[in-house]
């Protein structure tokens, strides 16, 4: 993994510093010069791709975490541990990306901390928060390994990996309590919502919607890391996760199709209007699509075929976010939103952001170091022979 | 003391805007003509039919407030004369009670670089001090009138009941949201001025308390599965791991003895 260390200046590289750049700029100029001169914000529309994108999807986007750790510490699946650490640090940098993005957003963004101190359990927002404190704090602590193992920091360590179960299980309740109550958000606002996005079920829907999208990202880092590293893509690992995926998304049809039909909405979507094509563009590209690829035996196994339907997964749910936030709440012609420049810049400028520190971290940390032909770490060898005795 | 309240008789609105000029004054807000209601116009006279029918917008100062819900850090209270008031020491600027009201009310100093939520305040001060709030002191006609809920809900029936050709038969403000401070009469269909008519009829803020009550509960029976299933994955490892050492040590022994003779 270990390359030599000029810096190289490559296509993507020139890529993200411009946007990270532009991001910046655009984030200066905001605090400058306040929210209503920088966004295409208003009183009718409150909420934009801030909130939509950087915040929901970040979140949703890093629910590999939680699904690939539950998978390995509390599942006793072995074999997906070679994943383990780089989704972990997906998830973590996603988080951290969600509170740079909060800070953006945010009116009065230095009282920030009065979510600690000024309780409301009434407010979904109140839950929200606190998943968010909690939850990066338990990420940071699941990484921990990677840095104190860099700095030989022994003792720590054995603290951290002896509470390694315990927090994994906070994790997934966190997490999970987490994805459902940024769609709980949504409950309060019945009327404000186009029909084919507002649901009494829309937290069951956030989260069987988000582990299809983390399982999904985690096959995308997977495959851009092997290239970025030049190192070996897990295929066999990655495609058991698109048949889960598959699974999911299977699930996640039938809920919402039944949701639809209950709530007689499904006749929205099949209307000459913005919100029904937002919809269909969201449905069968997003989710029918990729169901029917995943199942594709000869498709999952190939690299393009499973690269090309998570990422198809990927935009389905960048979709549903988005339309939940954005696409339901706007009205033709007298209530429309459109990002600003800044907004659109400050959005990107922080994936490109996410995107640098996933390639930091790795090339100076041991991030695919539990890769299955690494033999340096003790904690898989009782696992292999165990593997073994069974197979015996 | 008994909550307060407006009853605004859409009928007895001849147009004159006093109302929108008193509240500038009393708020200490700029006198210009509004659009719309804004951070700087608390209240807003919109007209319908050619101008000849008028109604007022302004914060309905709900019951059970959506936004006292919604807000995580409790900037905003119900307060006991009936006005929701909200306190800026303590909002983070998220929002979420400009997209949680259900009639649109809170407007934000969007040019503003410590942002506030700027609406109706139904005259806090004076109203606390026994007065009237400014609007209803202006009206000329009586269009907007102050006085105890309970009393205006009567006096409100009463219209209607005295005259019902002249009154669509219906209080809005009644059951909205779960019943609301400010009520109003209209000759006209609601909907067609502009009265958001899909609002709940019970408190708003159930809605979500209905899942946010759940969350103790699914977070203890989530831990106990994990833990559990955790256990028999482990205790499992643990096993396989024993046996394997049994039969490694068995196999030595074979094959020490086998050494021996």
């Amino acid at each position: 993994m270990k390359r030599s260390g000029a810096f190289t200046l490559t296509f993507w590289k020139s890529v993200a510093i411009v946007l990270m750049a532009l991001g910046f700029a655009a984030a200066v100029q905001r605090y400058a010069m306040g929210l209503g001169a920088t966004t295409n914000l208003k009183d009718t529309f409150p909420w934009g791709i801030w909130i939509g994108f950087d915040i929901l999807v970040g979140v949703g986007l890093a629910a590999g975490g939680f699904t690939i750790a539950a998978t390995v510490y509390i599942f006793g699946i072995e074999r997906f541990r070679p994943i383990l650490r780089p989704t972990i640090l997906t998830a973590f940098l996603g988080y951290l990306l969600v509170i740079a993005g909060l800070m953006v957003d945010l009116g009065r963004p230095w009282a920030i901390w009065h979510a600690m101190i000024m309780w409301n359990p009434h407010s979904v927002m109140f839950e929200v928060a606190w998943c968010v404190m909690l939850y990066t704090t338990v990420l940071a602590l699941e990484f921990s390994p990677v840095v104190l193992e860099r700095f030989r920091l022994r003792r720590t360590l054995r603290v951290v990996r002896a509470v390694t179960v315990p927090l994994v299980i906070l994790g997934v309740i966190l997490s999970t309590l987490h994805q459902s109550s940024l769609g709980s958000l949504f409950l309060i606002i019945p009327g404000r919502m186009h029909p084919l996005w507002y649901s009494n079920i829309i937290p069951f829907l956030f989260i069987i919607s988000c582990v299809a999208a983390g399982l999904a990202m985690t096959i995308v880092e997977s495959f851009l890391s092997a290239r970025a590293f030049g190192r070996e893509v897990e295929l066999p690992l990655l495609s058991e996760l698109g048949r889960v995926i598959a699974v999911v998304l299977a699930l996640y049809f039938t809920v919402r199709l039944q949701d639809l039909m209950t709530r007689d909405a499904l006749r929205y979507a099949f209307m000459p209007t913005y919100q029904s094509a937002m919809f269909l563009l969201e449905i069968v590209p997003g989710v029918m699509l990729p169901f029917g690829l995943l199942l594709v035996r000869r498709i999952r196994e190939s690299r393009t075929g499973l690269f090309y339907s998570a990422v198809l997964v990927l935009l389905g749910f960048v979709a549903h976010r988005m339309n939940t936030t954005i696409t339901s709440m706007e009205h033709w012609p007298d209530r429309l939103y459109v990002p600003s420049v800044q907004e659109l810049a400050v959005t990107l400028g922080l994936a490109a952001f996410g995107f640098t520190a996933f390639a930091l971290v790795a090339r100076y940390f041991n991030v695919f170091g539990e890769a299955p032909h690494g033999r340096a770490h003790a904690p898989d060898a009782p696992a292999r022979e165990v593997a073994a005795a069974r197979a015996e | 003391m008994k909550p307060k309240g407006l009853l605004i008789d859409i009928t007895k609105c001849v147009g004159c805007h006093s109302c929108e000029q008193a509240c500038a004054e009393a708020n200490g807000l700029p006198q210009d003509a509004a659009t719309d209601l804004s951070a700087t116009h608390y209240t807003y006279l919109k007209s319908f039919n050619d101008e000849t029918v008028f109604v007022r917008r302004l914060c309905m100062h709900c019951n059970e407030p959506t936004c006292v819900s919604a807000c995580l850090v409790g900037a905003f209270r119900k307060t006991e004369t009936g006005a929701v008031l909200y306190d800026e020491s303590k909002c983070i600027g998220c929002r979420y009670c400009m997209q949680a009201c259900p009639f649109e009310v809170p407007r934000y100093e969007w040019g503003s670089l410590a942002p506030k939520i700027q609406k109706c305040r139904m005259c806090y001060e004076r109203v606390a001090a026994g007065g009237q709030t400014a609007c209803a002191a202006a009206c000329p006609t009586g269009a907007t009138m102050f006085g105890d809920r309970d009393d205006l809900v009567r006096e409100a029936r009463s219209r209607i009941d005295a005259n019902p050709g002249g009154y669509v038969d219906y209080v809005y403000g009644l059951s909205e949201a779960g019943g609301t401070s400010v009520l109003f009469l209209s000759a006209i269909p609601f909907e067609k001025l502009g009265f958001p008519m899909n609002v709940p009829k019970e408190p708003i803020p159930d809605l979500s308390w209905r899942v946010l009550s759940q969350v103790p509960k699914y977070a203890v029976a989530a831990g106990v599965l994990l833990f559990g299933i955790n256990w028999i994955t482990a205790r499992r490892t643990d096993v396989a791991r024993f046996e394997a050492e049994e039969r490694r040590a068995r196999a030595r022994g074979a094959a020490e003895s086998g050494v021996r003779p």
